[in-house]
């Protein structure tokens, strides 16, 4: 596994690098990023193994979503593992479009702002009690600088499968977790080498004890994000609701702490659009809003809790964590 | 960041032992108000200590020799959490079933631990922890109580404060300077083992806001111990005590203080039908932190069962941890009082004023929360 992990950071160092995903945010083509992750066979991952993928459980592909979110890849790349799993396991399974395809799900009709569609070709959307699949076309820059979200009016015509088992959403948000966690603990890393070295009143402001404490805060923001995910994505597929809603939430939360300490301990430099540090706190404002924030899940997770009369450790115990028979 | 610490899950072979650690907690819990259970672990019962020592619950992490379980952290963990999830009375034997037998079985001499190790599993002796002193709170290097060798052994002199249960203790493990003065700091700090019987020693306890009194204050005065008194080496005391505070950092808790008060709120809502969305967004949100706080428990376990000695990773979940058992009465505090024309079940009231008026403590008892974020800081490099 770790291999595997290696072999994929690499190609995001090679297919991603930072310059590349700002041109991506600028507009630039990323058919040439998209090819080389296309090529790589990472994007059948999810798909059984009868089916022609890898086969992999959540669990397993979660360090690489985590990398993603690490190098702030511009494109939908887990949305396309999660999209080519569930058009595999259809009943009737459906042959995936080529590109990359991101993923919705739509409620009443209204506008969908799609996180990491700029550069998709198809999106996948839940709508009604069906999977759809649609060009990718027609959708409106959101109008957010650099934003690679999109927003699209969805109008659903047949769909290509019934809803899977557990719903897009949960598995969106486990997904989002893991990039949430991945950029988070890239920006403490990132955080806490430029406290060491930016010398202010004489000596690098990681010497001040005030700073310590807020760069403490974020660490363990960044490490509960962290195994959060793994949490969420640690019962396999579908993720269990209460299990999905953990770890969406923790993260969530987590991610507005993470990006108000990064910024904060980075002083002026870090709102700058030349500083790097913009493209991983923008990143997690945009990934905490997508499929649900904190109080969404939580709410869910109430009411599944309030449901179920079992105390407080055993209901987390037997309905978050994995089952071990 | 920290990435040694990773999910893990709990073996089913000590996953096993929950039926039985069930079973006991059941029974202790049968005649408890859910006030008195959030006293957790200050909670003080020794006949229910003796009777988990006769079942082979203590001394999980101790070798048969001594009268252990021979098991590990994971048994360990999973015995306490179901002691915990209900509050029961584990007092009389929690810290030396947590940080005592560790330290003796890790530092002590052959005849230490024949002495203390199979005593500690039959639940029969109470130890206290003499760290912090007037002059020095989290500043332990600033330890002034003095042991000086005698031609028989020790002659300790000094005053240790805050000792949980040093008026039911048998011993205290106490951090002394055995050589150099304050100046000094971390070296010349030993750890050495007092009979709290011994002529020259007084427990005062000190009654705290709630009404009750677990803490202490213990004074020295020509204290004469014998030369087999002392633990390890003399002048490692600092290192031997930050290699026991992962120990007493790690465990489950740091998370479950308030967690009989999360169980009584609960069923009041059950109780008066209320599944408002800011009452279950409340809910969810403290059920969704309880459980990463879990896994993030788990996970520490995990490195105390690899052998290490996770003192980073530990700070880190006791200072989430805490913060968490903070939140607990604050939040659920606000909702109550949301709703002043429902019904509270007295119960619920004590347990809420009870975990609210004890709730400071959780951030300053085994290290407080500055402390442990300065070593954090450290662990990434900034200091």
């Amino acid at each position: 596994m770790s291999d595997f992990l290696d072999a994929f950071e690499k190609l995001l160092a090679n297919a991603a690098p930072l310059h590349a995903v700002r041109a991506v945010e600028a507009g630039a083509d990323s058919a040439a990023m998209w090819d080389a992750l296309a090529a790589s066979g990472f994007l059948d991952a999810l798909v059984p193994e009868g089916r022609g993928g890898a086969g992999l459980t959540l669990a397993e592909v979660q360090p690489l979503w985590m990398a993603l979110g690490r190098h702030a890849v511009p494109l939908p790349v887990g949305e396309t593992m999660i999209a080519r799993m569930l058009l595999a396991i259809a009943p009737e399974p459906v042959e995936p479009p080529q590109g990359p395809i991101a993923l919705a799900v739509a409620g009443k009709g209204a506008a969908l702002i799609v996180p990491q569609a700029q550069g998709a070709a198809h999106l996948l959307v839940e709508a009604g009690d069906g999977l759809h699949l649609a060009l990718a076309s027609g959708g409106e820059a959101t109008g957010v600088a650099g934003d690679v979200a999109v927003r699209f009016s969805f109008t659903p015509g047949e769909p290509v499968a019934p809803s899977p088992q557990g719903g897009l959403r949960a598995r969106a948000a486990v997904l989002r977790a893991a990039l949430i966690a991945g950029a988070a603990n890239h920006l403490t890393a990132m955080t806490a080498a430029y406290a060491g070295e930016r010398v202010q009143f004489g000596k690098a402001i990681g010497r001040q004890q005030a700073l310590q404490q807020q760069m403490a805060v974020m660490a363990e923001e960044a490490v509960a994000a962290r195994i959060a995910s793994e949490l969420g994505c640690a019962a396999g597929c579908p993720p269990p609701l209460p299990a999905a809603a953990t770890a969406k939430s923790v993260t969530s939360r987590a991610a507005a702490k993470v990006a108000a300490i990064a910024h904060g301990v980075h002083g002026a430099i870090g709102i700058s659009a030349e500083y790097d540090l913009q493209l991983f706190t923008r990143r997690l404002h945009q990934w905490r809003l997508a499929d649900g924030g904190e109080r969404y899940w939580n709410r869910l997770l109430g009411a599944a809790r309030l449901a179920d009369g079992a105390r407080s450790v055993d209901y987390v115990r037997t309905a978050i964590f994995p089952n071990q028979d | 960041m920290f990435d040694a610490l990773t999910f893990a899950a709990l073996p089913a072979g000590d996953e096993a032992l929950r039926p039985l650690a069930r079973q006991f907690a059941e029974e202790a819990l049968a005649a408890l108000p859910p006030d008195i259970r959030a006293r957790s672990w200050s909670g003080f019962d020794q006949d229910f200590s003796r009777r988990l020592g006769a079942a082979g619950l203590l001394g999980l992490t101790l070798p048969k020799a001594y009268g252990g379980g021979a098991r590990g952290p994971f048994a360990r963990f999973v015995v306490v959490e179901e002691l915990l999830a209900v509050g029961a009375p584990v007092a009389a034997h929690w810290i030396a079933d947590r940080q005592s037998a560790p330290l003796i079985l890790n530092f002590g001499s052959e005849a230490q631990r024949q002495t203390y190790l199979p005593a500690i599993c039959r639940g029969e002796l109470v130890f206290c922890i003499g760290m912090s002193e007037p002059g020095a709170g989290s500043d332990l290097a600033g330890v002034r109580t003095r042991a000086e060798r005698t031609a028989e052994g020790w002659r300790v002199n000094g005053q240790k404060i805050w000792t949980t249960n040093a008026m039911h203790g048998d011993y205290m493990i106490a951090l002394v300077r055995t050589s150099g003065g304050v100046e000094d700091r971390r070296a010349g700090l030993s750890q050495i083992i007092i009979d709290l019987k011994a002529p020259g020693v007084t427990v005062r306890p000190i009654a705290d806001l709630t009404g009750d009194a677990h803490f202490a204050e213990v004074f020295f005065d020509n204290v004469d111990l014998p030369a087999d008194a002392l633990i390890g080496e003399e002048g490692e005391g600092w290192a031997q005590v930050t290699a026991e505070l992962a120990f007493e950092r790690s465990g489950p808790e740091r998370i479950y203080s308030s967690v009989v008060l999360l169980d009584a709120w609960t069923e009041h809502l059950r109780r008066v039908g209320r599944a408002d969305g800011a009452a279950l967004a409340l809910l969810g949100e403290l059920t969704a932190r309880l459980a990463v706080l879990r896994a993030m428990s788990i996970a520490c376990t995990a490195r105390l069962a690899a052998g290490e000695s996770p003192v980073v990773e530990a700070s880190l979940v006791k200072d989430l941890g805490t913060a968490f058992e903070q939140a607990l009465p604050a939040t659920i505090g606000d909702d109550l009082a949301a709703h002043p024309d429902e019904g509270v079940d007295p119960d619920l009231y004590r347990t809420l004023l009870y975990t609210t008026h004890i709730a400071p403590s959780f951030s300053l008892r085994g290290g407080t929360r500055e402390i442990l974020r300065g070593i954090i800081a450290r662990g990434m490099g900034l200091r």
